[in-house]
C-alpha cells in the first residue's frame, strides 16, 4: 500500500493551498477529491469558467483560479473524482474511484471537506423545485444555468451574494423573502465597532444589498412561518411579513440559513467536538495550528469553523507549516503575519453570526414538519422519541431511524440535535450528534469488490 | 423556466425517462436535468413523494437515479454522457 507524508481530503481553497504548501515543503501529498475538477464548491469549475462566467459570478471567485493553478502546478498527485469511504485510526484511507476502491495509509491528514448548507426544514421543503441557494450557484458555476422565476427565502452572505450574481447573469431573482427578526439589526451593530477590520466584508454587503435594491427585486423582510405549497413539485411560497400572509408563485424556491462544517470525517476519526453557540453548530475541537484532538488530524478550512474562502486558504497553510514543523522540515517564514491577517479576516464574523443566526423557524419546526428527509420523520415524531425517553440523537435513530437514509444525517443531524435539546430544555452540547460510521457515503458493492490496496493511485494529468 | 446563460452548447444527447436530454460536456446529469426543465429525480422510499435535486454537491442524496440500469446513483456528482440511460429512482426498486 502506498504511503504519503500528507493526505489532503478536499480540493477546495483549504485543501488546495495546504498541498501546495506541504509539496513545496518535500512532503509527498495526496489530494482526494470526490470532484472531477479542483475549486471545491466555492471555487467549482474555476478552470473551466470563461471571462463571461467569472465577470457573473465576480471578482472573488476569480481568486481561486491562482489556487488551481498551484496545485496544477505543484508536485502534489491530485486525484479527482475520489470518494473516501473509511479511515481507520491508523490512518488508513480507504476511497473509490473509476468504479474500484482502494487504500493509502497518511502520516497526517488533512480534512478539508470544507461546509454545508445548514438544515431548514419547513413545510414542502422536500418538494421537486425546492433546493439550497448553494445548489442554484452550483447550477451557474458549472453549467450557466439560470432559473428564471426563483424566489429566495432564507438568511446569510450567501444568499445576497447568489442574488448578485443572478442579476448579473440577467434573470434576477422573483423575490427575496428574509427571516431575519427585526430586532436582530439592534443585537448585530453590537458587534460593528470590532468589525471594522473587516470592513471589505462589509462594503461588499452593502454592495450586494444595494445591487438587489437597484435590480428591483422585492425584499420580504422578517418572514415567519414559511411554507412552500405545492402536490407533485413546488407551486408557491406562503409567508407572513408586514403583518400580513403573502403567497408568491414559483416552481423554483432556493432555501439558506448558513452553512455549518461538514462533520462527517472528524465524527469518523472520532475527534472531540463542541458546539458553538455564535455558529449555532458543532465544530472539532482545534489548536491554534486547527490540529485535531487527534494527533496529526487537521482540519483546514470551513470545516474547523466557518471562516470563508479567504480564511480556508490561510488555514490551510497554517495546517501545511505545522505539519512540514512536526515532520522536521526548516521553518518557513510568515506564519505569524498569516495569523494576524486571519484575526483580521474573522473580524466581521461576531456580527454576521449575530445577524444572520438561523430564524426561530427551522430551529425549532411544526410538529407536522419533515426534519428527516430521507425516513420521513417529523419534529413531532423526534419530540414524542424524547418524551419516551429517548436522551439523544443515537436513541432516537434507533427509535425512529431518523439519520439512517442514504444521506446518513447530513440533511438532517444538526436539526435533530437542536429538536432534541429544545425538548429536554437542554443545550444542543449536551444532547451532542449522530455517530457516524463507515462507509462515509453508501457505495456500490462492485466498488468494494474491484480492491486494490495496493494499487498505487495514478498521478493526475491535466 | 431554466436558461442557459452563454447560448446552448449543447454536444450530447442522453435519455431520461425515454426522453431525449441535451447536455454540454462537464455538466452532471442533474445539472443537464435541471436545465431540460426536469426536477423530479426519484420517489421517496417511505411515501413514494416525488424528490428532486436539493444540494447538487454529493450530501442530500435525493437526486438518486438509474443510471444505465444501476441504481442509486447520485445524478449530481456524474457527468452526463452520450447515450447514457437515466431513470428516476422508483421506490418499489429500491433494495434497502
Amino acid at each position: 500500500m502506498k504511503s504519503y507524508d500528507v493526505v489532503v481530503i478536499g480540493a477546495g481553497p483549504a485543501g488546495m493551498a495546504a498541498a501546495v504548501e506541504t509539496s513545496r515543503a518535500g512532503l509527498s501529498t495526496l489530494v482526494l477529491d470526490e470532484q472531477q475538477r479542483p475549486g471545491g464548491q466555492i471555487y467549482r469549475d474555476i478552470e473551466a469558467s470563461d471571462a463571461t462566467r467569472r465577470g457573473i459570478l465576480g471578482q472573488d471567485y476569480q481568486s481561486g483560479a491562482d489556487l488551481a493553478a498551484a496545485l496544477r502546478g505543484s508536485t502534489a498527485e491530485y486525484l479527482p473524482g475520489a470518494v473516501v469511504w473509511n479511515i481507520d485510526s491508523a490512518k488508513q484511507i480507504d476511497f473509490s474511484v473509476r468504479g474500484g476502491s482502494q487504500s493509502v495509509k497518511a502520516a497526517h491528514i488533512v480534512v478539508a471537506t470544507g461546509a454545508i448548507e445548514r438544515p431548514t426544514p419547513m413545510p414542502g421543503w422536500t418538494l421537486p423545485g425546492v433546493t439550497t441557494v448553494g445548489a442554484v450557484q452550483i447550477l451557474l458555476k458549472t453549467s450557466g444555468v439560470v432559473l428564471e422565476d426563483l424566489v429566495m427565502v432564507g438568511s446569510g452572505p450567501l444568499l445576497w451574494l447568489a442574488a448578485t450574481q443572478m442579476i448579473a447573469a440577467g434573470t434576477p431573482p422573483k423575490a427575496i423573502v428574509e427571516t431575519v427578526p427585526k430586532a436582530r439589526y439592534r443585537a448585530a451593530a453590537k458587534h460593528l465597532a470590532r468589525a471594522i477590520p473587516g470592513w471589505r466584508y462589509l462594503a461588499k454587503g452593502f454592495a450586494m444589498i444595494r445591487a438587489v435594491k437597484r435590480a428591483g427585486v422585492p425584499v420580504h423582510r422578517d418572514a415567519e412561518e414559511i411554507a412552500i405549497d405545492g402536490v407533485v413539485a413546488a407551486e408557491a411560497v406562503s409567508f407572513t411579513s408586514d403583518g400580513r400572509r403573502h403567497r408568491i408563485e414559483t416552481a423554483h424556491v432556493a432555501l439558506h440559513q448558513g452553512v455549518v462544517p461538514n462533520q462527517q470525517i472528524t465524527r469518523l476519526m472520532n475527534c472531540e467536538h463542541r458546539f458553538d453557540a455564535g455558529q449555532r453548530a458543532f465544530l472539532p475541537v482545534v489548536d491554534a495550528s486547527f490540529e485535531t484532538s487527534v494527533e496529526n488530524v487537521f482540519v483546514a478550512g470551513d470545516g474547523a469553523g466557518i471562516g470563508g474562502a479567504r480564511a480556508a486558504a490561510m488555514r490551510g497553510r497554517l495546517v501545511a507549516m505545522r505539519i512540514a514543523e512536526k515532520a522536521g522540515k526548516p521553518a518557513t517564514d510568515g506564519r505569524e503575519k498569516l495569523e494576524a491577517a486571519l484575526r483580521r479576516d474573522a473580524a466581521v464574523r461576531p456580527l454576521l453570526e449575530a445577524l444572520y443566526a438561523p430564524s426561530e423557524d427551522v430551529l425549532s419546526p411544526a410538529d407536522g414538519t419533515l426534519v428527516c428527509r430521507c425516513e420521513e420523520i417529523t419534529a413531532g415524531q423526534i419530540r414524542e422519541a424524547v418524551a419516551l425517553g429517548a436522551p439523544g440523537p443515537n436513541q432516537v435513530k434507533s427509535f425512529l431511524r431518523a439519520g439512517m437514509g442514504p444521506c446518513q444525517g447530513r440533511m438532517c443531524g444538526l436539526a435533530v440535535s437542536e429538536i432534541i435539546a429544545a425538548a429536554k430544555g437542554e443545550e444542543p452540547s449536551s444532547v451532542d450528534y449522530y455517530r457516524i460510521r463507515p462507509p462515509l457515503k453508501p457505495l456500490l458493492l462492485s466498488e468494494l469488490a474491484a480492491f486494490e490496496p495496493g494499487e498505487a493511485p495514478r498521478a493526475a494529468a491535466e | 423556466m431554466p436558461q442557459r446563460i452563454d447560448g446552448s452548447g449543447e454536444t450530447l444527447r442522453f435519455t431520461f425517462e425515454g426522453r431525449e436530454i441535451a447536455a454540454r460536456a462537464g455538466d452532471t446529469i442533474a445539472a443537464a436535468l435541471i436545465a431540460a426543465g426536469e426536477t423530479t429525480t426519484r420517489a421517496s422510499v417511505v411515501s413514494g413523494a416525488p424528490r428532486g435535486p436539493f444540494c447538487m454537491m454529493g450530501v442530500c442524496f435525493e437526486c438518486l437515479v438509474e443510471v444505465d440500469g444501476v441504481p442509486n446513483r447520485q445524478a449530481c456528482m456524474i457527468e452526463a454522457a452520450a447515450g447514457m440511460t437515466v431513470n428516476r429512482q422508483k421506490a418499489d426498486e429500491v433494495a434497502a
